[in-house]
């Protein structure tokens, strides 16, 4: 037994691997928050008076507002005098060839191991079939096939580009699917955004290629408020990943974005997620605190929103990815991977909100808990009193792989309509010791035979990612779980 | 040389002494049987052997194939070629078989110095022994274990055992819960991987798998060490007689 406790403790204890910081130059804004502060991001964005009016009133409101404390997490108060909310590598180019980025900008997507397939994608290599936005602190560095997207008339591209080419497109959608009067935290990204990424698939169109973001934090004192936006008219279909890292410091910093999804008749948005935001030491010192809104609105009849995540990295994560129903016939659904070790701290869940009808959702919850860690899923099946026939089915499993760890779920339903079905079930197990004696007495290691065993238990939610991210997001559940068991 | 001595074993679990002072020589190309009432210790005898945490060795000495077998953790064992058929195999769901022997096999093969398989060369090599055990596809292609009945199980086994080759199979009551059909492919697995380079220790408890399986020699565990050893005669005698003349004759000396 104490043996293979020692093995799983070494097992569960190997070190963030993307914890590096490169010395860019930044343009950044002196530490602090006021209107001032908001001034200043817009003005250096070149943005137009009516949206430098929306993060005004974005910032009045979110004064009048306190910060939620419902989530079942804990940490310190988050001093928001004491953040950076700006800072942008000085760079000589927007966009264009390879030789017009910066050295150490594509230094640093060398050192991000698992771009390696993304910086051939950053490198327009031929046979690539994934369109890249890449954010760097606070904006975006470099969107790839621009071109090969165009062709088709889809538009993606940084979030501030948008603004300056479609401000109708972001005047029209921005803030329709998550109001800044949302809460805490969309209120204050909605004042202090500064990039992210904007997808628009005109009607009826299919995107060819994969879309991803990749997020990175990188200068000191950081906050990241990114704003993705991701638009699919009509009978259009469109999947968009991102990704994210962070250097390992030891203060916390904070993350807070927005993603809106607008899904029209006959759409379908496909929007998957694998955060690996540095989780902090092994002591619980330092990690990201990722305070996220997300949510789709399904617009338009037989539309479909489907989030599918993979959450292994932040000290404290908070979010919810949910669907609005509001088509008739309209889809949602949530698969979700959360795994939290040693002090890390996730309440995530997704809300399934049914107004139209024969609306149907699916929720897939799978938490894994290691180290001293605190897993919890939360999610709300609402049922509209007009959503005649709505169908919602969630499975929300837990796994604890060691004793001090936690695994909490937070189910609620609200049915207002009563031809709808709603069903629930949950698990909680450990993984045996026995599974784990099977894989060594076949040749494997401790280690192989815990990322064997997770990543099967994931295996419904790993098989809904895209295919190139499904390889990396299991390398990583195995690399996130080191030390894990006990 | 022989492959596997065991001097003196003892061994314990949950501080009850189970192995107390257990002997034991296999050479390669022999099948032995380890036969015995329930209690006796042979699983743990099994368990012990594969290195199973939940076991604590108290004293004695093991050389597998001129090495010290207690020293090594589990997966080592099994890489240089230690395997043990589970009397109750584990299931691991979402993990499929084919991937898990896929794991599996590159360790063992990395450990005696090959290259792993290619896709194309590990699914002929899984055909191959596919066939041998006569494993139906579908089983291989499901999650380890995962909904197997009682027998599908103990033929996954053996088909694990014949995807990794080992020096030593130890098969812990894999005839328990087998009806006559599965007992005979189960057998006939065995019969065709026996070589005059490998050994199995059969762990059972009753004769008629011996039927199937004819062992070289067949040893009597009780209370924790051997205390007869025979031919496949002596399998027969004990089917006739049970244990409790062993018993008896043990009281009286």
């Amino acid at each position: 037994m104490a043996e293979e406790n020692q093995a799983l403790k070494e097992f569960t204890e190997k070190e963030y691997e993307y914890g590096w910081s490169i010395d860019i130059e930044t343009d950044q804004l002196p530490k602090g928050l006021s209107e001032e502060t908001v001034r200043a991001i817009s003005f250096k964005k070149n943005e137009p008076e009516w949206l430098l009016e929306w993060r005004l009133k974005a910032f009045r409101y979110w004064l009048t507002l306190v910060e939620p404390e419902w989530a079942h997490v804990k940490y310190p108060k988050i001093d928001f005098q004491d953040i950076i909310y700006y800072s942008a590598p000085k760079k000589k180019v927007e966009l264009g060839s390879l030789d017009e980025v910066d050295a150490d900008m594509l230094e640093t997507f060398k050192k991000l191991g698992i771009s390696l397939e993304e910086q051939k994608r950053l490198m327009n290599v031929a046979g690539s079939n994934v369109a890249v936005d890449a954010v760097f602190d606070s904006v975006s560095v470099k969107t790839t096939f621009q071109e090969t997207l165009r062709d088709k008339g889809i538009i993606f591209c940084s979030f501030s580009e948008a603004v300056q080419s479609h401000p109708e497109l972001i005047k029209k959608y921005l803030g329709s699917v998550v109001p800044y009067t949302d809460n805490y935290y969309s209120a204050l990204n909605s004042a202090v955004f500064s990039d992210g990424s904007f997808c628009f698939i005109p009607k009826g169109v299919r995107c060819p290629m994969e879309l991803s973001t990749y997020f990175r934090i990188n200068a000191m004192n950081t906050g990241q408020f990114e704003r993705t936006l991701v638009v699919a008219d009509e009978d259009s279909y469109c999947s968009y990943l991102e990704g994210c890292t962070a250097p390992q410091r030891d203060e916390n910093q904070l993350h807070a974005a927005v993603v809106e999804l607008v899904s029209m008749k006959g759409a379908e948005i496909k929007y998957s997620t694998v955060q690996n935001w540095y989780p902090g030491d092994k002591n619980g010192k330092g990690g990201i605190y990722n305070f996220v809104t997300k949510r789709g609105i399904c617009a338009g009849a037989y539309s479909k929103i489907s989030w599918t995540q993979v959450e292994t990295g932040s000290a404290v994560t908070w979010k919810y990815p949910s669907c609005i129903l509001k088509g008739d016939n309209s889809i949602g659904e949530f698969y979700s991977v959360a795994v939290t070790n040693n002090y890390q701290q996730a309440d995530t869940g997704t809300k399934m909100i049914h107004l139209g009808k024969n609306t149907k959702s699916t929720i897939i919850s799978k938490g894994i808990s290691a180290g001293h860690s605190n897993n919890s899923y939360r999610g709300l099946v609402k049922i509209g009193k007009n959503a005649t026939n709505a169908r919602n089915f969630s499975q929300c499993d837990s796994l604890l792989l060691s004793s001090t760890s936690g695994a909490h779920t937070f189910p609620y339903i609200e049915c207002g309509n009563k031809t709808a079905k709603v069903e629930h079930e949950a698990t909680t197990s450990k993984v045996g010791e026995d599974q784990i004696f099977y894989c060594n007495q076949r040749g494997l290691d401790t280690e192989q035979a815990i990322g064997l065993i997770v990543n099967g238990y994931c295996k419904e939610v790993l098989n809904k990612l895209p295919m190139e991210f499904a390889v990396e997001a299991q390398k990583l559940l195995a690399v996130s779980l080191e030390g894990s068991v006990g | 040389m022989s492959l596997l001595t065991i001097k003196n074993l003892k061994a314990r679990v949950e501080e009850k002494d189970i192995l107390k002072g257990f002997n034991l020589t296999v050479n390669p190309g022999e099948v032995h049987a380890i036969m015995g009432p329930n209690g006796s210790g042979k699983s743990t005898l099994a368990s012990v052997l594969a290195g199973n945490p939940n076991y604590e060795v108290t004293d004695g000495e093991v050389d597998f194939d001129g090495k010290d077998l207690l020293e090594m953790a589990p997966e080592e064992r099994a890489r240089e070629g230690l395997f043990l058929a589970f009397q109750y195999p584990i299931e691991i769901p979402g993990v499929s078989n084919v991937n898990f022997m896929k794991s599996a096999v590159a360790e063992v093969r990395k450990h005696r110095g090959l290259e792993p398989f290619d896709a194309k060369e590990f699914l002929a090599f899984m055909k191959e022994k596919k066939e041998l055990v006569e494993l139906s596809g579908s089983l291989a292609g499901r999650a380890v274990n995962e909904g197997f009945s009682g027998g599908e199980k103990k033929r996954n086994e053996i088909f694990q055992m014949a995807m990794l080759n080992p020096k030593l199979a130890i098969l812990d009551e894999t005839d328990s819960g087998l009806d006559i059909d599965a007992l005979r492919i189960v057998a006939s697995g065995v019969n065709k991987l026996r070589s005059k380079d490998n050994a199995f220790i059969i762990i059972t408890h009753y004769q008629r798998l011996l039927d199937y399986i004819v062992p070289d020699f067949v040893h009597v565990l009780y209370n924790g060490k051997i205390v007869r050893s025979g031919t496949k005669e002596l399998a027969l005698e004990l089917e006739e007689k049970g244990y409790d003349w062993i018993k008896e004759e043990l009281a009286e000396a």
